[in-house]
């Protein structure tokens, strides 16, 4: 094909055997902190990398099937938000500040939690559990989103990313 | 803008090689993209690759692989499957687009 060689073609790397890995960990249950860590992920697996995440502490919420659709955005404690810390706390403005979020990111197209995670798991992405969460809520696979692969300690995560990059959000 | 060649038919591209101008594309051109990626065209390549262009034409922007699954039907697992390892590049190159801006 003497057309082809003359053409000008994007390397896409499809010859390249790589074994990169990210490894998130998602400790937070807040809606603004669920997505960092969805987004990177989903990126990653775009970019044909091996993604592991792995669920811990607050960031269970995120896969637990009676927290993952109601997570909140707070302005309490959370300077980012400009409001003033003694208005903060005021009745409704979580709830307000949430529902705001919501409609900012479905204007962009990025999905809410639940769905974001089968695109993630549907694009390949291993989603794992925390074992000592999952005790401390006394939580068993049955509670936790269909997309789990598994309730594992700590140990055995950072044995399965051996070699990955890490991010902890 | 450099150009190259397609077909016997020069075509304006980026850096990269992605084509910039979208009446430049037909499906012959497609198909030569895609052999020049290594992906077999089906049908169901087919299917994709044609609503990249129509939704590209309508809303002035390459579809994001959740575009590709939630408005044109075709799930995310199989995208993987058809445009392996980077499903939103392949298919964007192959349908002569842009590559997707969108994050998700």
């Amino acid at each position: 094909m003497t057309a082809v060689e003359s053409m000008i073609v994007p390397s896409f790397d499809d010859e390249v055997e790589t074994d990169r890995t990210l490894a998130i960990i998602c400790s937070k249950g807040s809606l603004d902190m669920a997505y960092p860590g969805l987004i990177l992920g989903n990126a990653a697996l775009g970019e044909g990398v091996n993604v592991h995440l792995f669920f811990t502490f607050w960031g269970f919420d995120m896969i637990t099937k009676g927290r993952m659709e109601h997570l909140v955005f707070s302005p309490v404690g959370n300077p980012a938000t400009h409001i003033p810390a003694a208005l903060a706390p005021l009745p409704g403005l979580a709830k307000m500040a949430t529902h705001q979020m919501q409609k900012a990111m479905d204007e962009l197209e990025i999905p809410p939690v639940p769905e974001f995670l089968d695109l993630i798991k549907a694009s390949g992405a291993h989603i794992w559990a925390c074992r000592l969460s999952a005790d401390m809520n006394h939580l068993s696979e049955d509670d936790l989103w269909e997309g789990v692969d598994g309730i594992i300690n700590a140990s055995d995560f950072i044995e399965m990313t051996d070699g990955a990059q890490l991010l902890f959000i | 803008m450099p150009t190259t060649t397609i077909n016997g038919r020069d075509v304006t591209v980026d850096d990269e090689g992605f084509m910039t101008v979208y009446d430049e594309w037909d499906e012959e051109i497609g198909k030569s993209l895609a052999a020049a990626i290594g992906v077999d065209m089906t049908d169901e390549h087919w299917k994709v690759i044609r609503f990249l262009r129509e939704d590209f034409k309508a809303q002035g922007a390459t579809p994001t692989i959740r575009r590709v699954s939630t408005a044109g039907g075709v799930d995310t697992k199989k995208l993987f499957t058809l445009f392996p390892k980077k499903p939103a590049k392949k298919m964007a190159y192959i349908a002569g687009l842009p590559k997707p801006a969108g994050c998700v």
